[in-house]
């Protein structure tokens, strides 16, 4: 499955109120391609860092919260699967696109290939976690998640280079927040 | 000096009941304090980046949000600020001990002692000493912080909250 069949197929499952915060590099300016909504919150740079303002978030909504980020991401601050973990929120589910590579800065190899992340949500108690490669899996553990409670977590295993037509997200942070804040605090 | 009691006072007058942090051993009191307030959400993080994140996110759903950490871990919030807070203009009230300050301090304190403050400057982030009138002086941090959207660092010496 290509980044952007996923990227796709987790769109389809994302419903008028809910929020979504995106990683660095490609997968926010392919979902913003795909979906651009009030919702999603795009952070351009601070890789590692969305999975924690998620979570933050979640911690102050109901709303279900979405965390894409990629494997280069998810492990640059991987303690945050711990503090997911031992916090519960129940409205998170947290989506890992793994390329076992940075594919932003030309594909160079992450560590992802050898690392069990669905093994490591669970050892630190989100509540569900699968590990996916293909659309049939990730529609599956999608519907059979979002009906839960979290925090659940899927890793996508994904394959393919990102096209590279693909444009810049067009707001600037500030009207990133601006928008964003609206969205999430209007009940 | 101000007792924790008075320091979580302050800021529960203001509004901010959301934080996230790694503890130091200058801020003990307050944490031991924090324990007694129920009406306060904390969530422990497991590095000041994290925090940062974490207070950034409550802050983006309207919640008035603060983070506690040891200047030792600045070089773990630089990126976070340079390249999300200062330009999304999400502004986290940061309250920072002072370890190293006037070079006493163990060894692995004073090279961070010495470049607290102007490590904030240079990133462009206002400071202000706790010390005489706390009262002033976090209120002084809040108003910085809400008229231009961006974290303010609140620099915590040894002693200063008993």
């Amino acid at each position: 499955m290509k980044r952007i069949e996923a990227i796709k197929i987790i769109s389809r499952h994302i419903k008028e109120k809910d929020m979504v915060f995106s990683t660095t590099g490609m997968i926010s300016r392919e979902f913003c391609d795909i979906k651009d909504r009030n919702g999603n919150f795009y952070l351009l740079g601070s890789m590692g860092l969305t999975s924690s303002v998620g979570l933050g978030a979640a911690l102050c909504s109901r709303r279900k919260v979405f965390i894409l980020e990629g494997d280069g991401s998810a492990l640059m601050d991987m303690g945050t699967i711990a503090t997911i973990g031992v916090q519960k929120p129940k409205n998170l589910t947290h989506i890992v696109l793994d390329n076992e590579s940075y594919d932003s800065t030309g594909g160079q190899p992450t560590l992802s290939g050898k690392v069990k992340f669905e093994k490591i949500a669970i050892a630190c108690e989100y509540k569900h976690a699968a590990r996916v490669t293909t659309k049939e899996q990730l529609e599956k553990s999608l519907n059979s998640f979002l009906k839960k409670n979290g925090p659940n977590f899927i890793l996508v295993k994904i394959t393919g280079k990102s096209s590279k037509s693909v444009q810049r997200v067009k707001l600037t942070p500030a009207e990133l927040s601006k928008r964003f804040a609206l969205f999430g605090q209007r009940s | 000096m101000i007792k924790a009691s008075k320091f979580w006072k302050i800021l529960e007058e203001k509004g901010y009941n959301f934080f996230s942090g790694v503890p130091c051993s200058i801020l003990e009191t307050v944490y031991h304090e924090l324990a007694t307030k129920s009406y306060i959400t904390y969530i422990p993080a497991v590095r000041e980046n994290v925090a940062l994140g974490i207070a950034s996110g409550a802050c983006l759903m309207g919640r008035k949000s603060g983070i506690l950490m040891q200047n030792s871990g600045l070089g773990n919030i630089v990126n976070t600020l340079t390249s999300f807070n200062l330009i999304y203009k999400i502004p986290v009230l940061m309250f920072i001990t002072w370890r190293g300050h006037m070079g006493k301090d163990a060894p692995e304190h004073i090279v961070m002692g010495k470049k607290t403050l102007k490590l904030l400057k240079n990133i462009g982030i206002p400071t202000v000493i706790l010390d005489q009138d706390p009262d002033r002086e976090i209120s002084w941090a809040i108003d910085q912080a809400q008229k231009k959207n961006i974290p303010v660092g609140v620099i915590i010496k040894k002693g200063v909250i008993r």
